[in-house]
């Protein structure tokens, strides 16, 4: 017997601060505002650690709260589905939430919108926890939308400053894009099942064998899918709003943009392994897009100087190593390194926010430099997420980037060596970024006894860049403490055993032929570490050991490194191919043409017309009751003339 | 036995004074006298088809005409004495205070 978990309480626990900051947080004190959305939100993740408590053993739980849609046959209703999958999900959402929320305390405490941003930050939590629980499609895609408002608001946040509210819509306006291919995808799922219910579809499809043979139904869903998985999670093409979405405040780009929301496509599609398992090329079309976009996003890193893009390009560069884990069937492997990666990604995020607020706001990493003298509980975090990140056993990244590499070996070594260059690149970017910012000397403005030079967001003095305060410093430490050991748990494939009541035996095939190929998977181990130990040689090479390399290999390669600073002018084309022909095709046709030209004009000379006319005809109405009798006269006699022309009556 | 259609032309040349009147004369007590013509000519055609259908709800419905017509006429020719007292005059241009 399964206990009632009322699971409903976590995400309407942070609904309900939302609702308290939104509504009450202006009049109200910082600490209030603080104690508000801490509580409701240390209270979803008690919550959500009590209900895996509870029904650890008896999962999977299904809760069912109200009715929403009864039409015919379909029904989607407000219910909730807990399963290993979506524990982890919950798990990570409202524990990594919760410590950015602790640590945003400290961040955002001199900000006029203190009450704004946490009612934001809670109702992100609301949706995105909306989104995980969900049952059916429909309430997924509820969240789903909600979760891209509260980031298009977050992003937006200081929406007076014009790139950050640009930043915010285009964060928007890209989501919907994969927003449309994901319900156009939904469409499908009812006509052909009737249902949006997880385990209904599931189900019904089941029994059908994988769509080898080229497109059918399932692969039209499930690249659909991926379509919206694309947008929210900044795949290739539809990356391009993660870069921008920086503009944000830094936990939010810690919590949304690193840690959870931008995971969910990759819930999404694991979510959906039912629909993929059975049409390969959908599954195909995931692998490549994951591979290309992990390839293609690490080797932007490189050439990025602000701190926070180099960051948001290695999480679009993890994320499709996540969805390559997915293409390649080793959804259990997405999903770990998903969570392995909300927590050194959170860290990095959070430790590059602890460094931006060291420096008085300043993002540009040659300003930085030799920081690790004066901040040296961040340098040690940043460093431990570093490591991490890099793949360096025994840290989280290591355990969760093998094991995708490993299966990815094993479908095609194509994607094993893609993925092993940007582990490369990932390494030699993230090392590049600890050496530029913490060691050598420190090229930011000394800002003098009168408080001149570097701006602060923040507004109070700079002197030397000094560490943030302990609330901003428990949380980095926490997440550093989860970055060493988070990867123990994925060690002898537990978590794959952990999640295969999830998604099934498929993988647990590919361990059985594992023992034989036991050797190999070590070997690529060892050659996965030497490429990330390469990396950081490397970074350390050019930015410590011979810091006028760089300049010279860049004067070298020209063109290239053009192209790779100014991200393969990716933006530059969209804005050509997609963006100036829809404003131009506005602005000249459907406003100029079409609008002006047809509707204002087709109502602009009826209103005239009605005015001609009425100037002439007014003169009937001249008041003269006989002359009106006349009309009446005239008017009946007109009517019986035509009547007898009609031969009325005969 | 005279022909309906004697009736009918009658009683629609009646009718067509009435209107004519109606229409053309200012003179207040006229222009009353032509709708009682107008009545009458309607009234003609009733009976007319009455006896000719030999139907019965026609004359009596002349009757109601008749009473209507007689009750107007008592509220209308008080109007005019009432009219012709304030305004001096029966011409019905010159009573004209609501025109604009």
């Amino acid at each position: 017997m399964t206990p009632n978990l009322n699971l409903w309480l976590i995400p309407v626990l942070p609904l309900a601060g939302a609702a308290v900051n939104g509504f009450l947080g202006k009049k109200s004190s910082r600490a209030a505002v603080s104690v508000v959305a801490l509580f409701f939100s240390g209270a979803a993740f008690a919550w959500a650690l009590a209900a895996a408590f509870r029904a650890f053993d008896t999962l999977p739980y299904q809760e069912y709260l109200a009715h929403w849609i009864r039409s015919g046959s379909f029904s989607a209703d407000f219910a909730f589905y807990l399963d290993q999958l979506s524990l982890v999900m919950l798990l990570v959402v409202t524990g990594v939430g919760f410590l950015i929320h602790i640590y945003s305390v400290g961040y955002m405490w001199d900000d006029a919108g203190y009450y704004r941003f946490f009612s934001y930050l809670n109702l992100f939590l609301f949706f995105m926890l909306t989104l995980v629980l969900a049952n059916n499609y429909l309430l997924m895609f509820i969240g789903w939308e909600g979760v891209g408002l509260a980031s298009y608001l977050l992003i937006g946040f200081w929406f007076t400053k014009d790139s950050a509210a640009s930043a915010g819509k285009k964060a928007f306006i890209v989501n919907r894009i994969g927003d449309f291919g994901f319900l156009i995808g939904l469409f499908l799922i009812i006509q052909h099942f009737h249902s949006l219910n997880f385990t209904q579809v599931f189900e019904q499809i089941r029994p059908s064998p994988p769509e080898t043979a080229g497109a059918g139904v399932l692969t039209a869903i499930g690249i659909l899918l991926m379509v919206g998985a694309c947008g929210k999670s900044a795949q290739i093409p539809l990356y391009v709003w993660l870069p921008d979405a920086m503009e944000g405040p830094t936990p939010v780009s810690a919590l949304i943009h690193a840690a959870t929301m931008v995971t969910a496509g990759v819930y999404m599609v694991a979510r959906s392994h039912g629909i993929f398992e059975r049409a390969p090329v959908a599954l195909t079309v995931v692998a490549i897009i994951g591979t290309l976009t992990a390839l293609f996003a690490a080797t932007i890193g490189i050439a990025q100087t602000d701190i926070k893009k180099v960051l948001a390009y290695s999480t679009v560069s993890q994320l499709g190593y996540m969805f390559m884990a997915c293409g390649v069937g080793a959804f259990s492997a997405g999903i770990f390194h998903l969570m392995t990666h909300a927590f050194f990604k959170g860290l990095l995020f959070l430790a590059a926010g602890s460094v931006i607020h060291a420096v008085g706001g300043e993002q540009d990493m040659r300003k930085m430099g030799g920081l690790r003298t004066y901040i040296p509980v961040t340098f040690a975090t940043m460093l431990i997420a570093t490591i991490a990140i890099a793949g360096i056993p025994p840290l989280a990244g290591f355990w969760s980037k093998d094991e995708i590499l490993w299966q990815a070996y094993q479908t095609n070594w194509v994607y094993w060596l893609i993925g092993l260059i940007t582990a490369f690149i990932t390494s030699f970017y993230m090392f590049r970024l600890l050496f530029m910012t913490f060691f050598g000397d420190y090229h930011g403005v000394q800002v003098d006894e009168h408080g001149r030079g570097s701006h602060s967001h923040g507004g109070h003095g700079h002197g030397e860049p000094h560490e943030s305060p302990m609330v901003m410093l428990v949380p980095l430490i926490i997440l550093a403490f989860f970055s060493v050991v988070g990867g123990l748990v994925g060690v002898g494939n537990r978590f794959e055993h952990f999640l295969a009541p999830v998604f099934g035996s498929g993988e647990a095939a590919q361990t059985a032929g594992e023992a034989a190929s036991r050797g190999t998977e070590l070997l690529l181990m060892a050659v996965s570490v030497v490429a990330a130990l390469l990396g950081a040689m490397l970074a350390w090479l050019l930015y410590l050991s011979k810091p006028h390399l760089p300049q010279k290999i860049a004067a070298a390669l020209g063109g290239f490194y053009e192209a790779v600073v100014n991200k393969y002018y990716v933006d530059e084309l969209y804005a050509t191919v997609f963006v100036k022909p829809l404003v131009d095709g506005s602005t000249r046709i459907l406003w100029q043409g079409v609008d002006r030209k047809v509707i204002d004009d087709t109502i602009n000379d009826a209103a005239d017309g009605a005015r001609h006319v009425s100037d002439e005809v007014r003169h009937m109405q001249s008041g003269n009751l006989r002359s009106y009798a006349g009309w009446i006269a005239a008017g009946a006699a007109a009517l019986i003339a035509y009547m007898i022309w009609l031969g009325v009556g005969r | 036995m005279v022909p309906l259609s004697y009736y009918l032309v009658l009683s629609g040349i009646l009718f067509a004074c009435g209107v004519a009147g109606f229409l053309i004369k200012r003179n207040i007590i006229t222009i009353f006298m032509s709708i009682e013509l107008m009545l009458n000519g309607v009234n003609l055609s009733f009976v007319a088809f009455a006896a000719h259908w030999h139907a019965l709800a026609g004359q009596v419905f002349v009757f109601f005409v008749m009473v209507v017509a007689a009750a107007e006429a008592a509220v209308g020719l008080a109007i005019i004495i009432a009219v012709y007292r304030t305004r001096e005059t029966l011409n019905v241009d010159q009573v004209n205070l609501l025109k604009l």
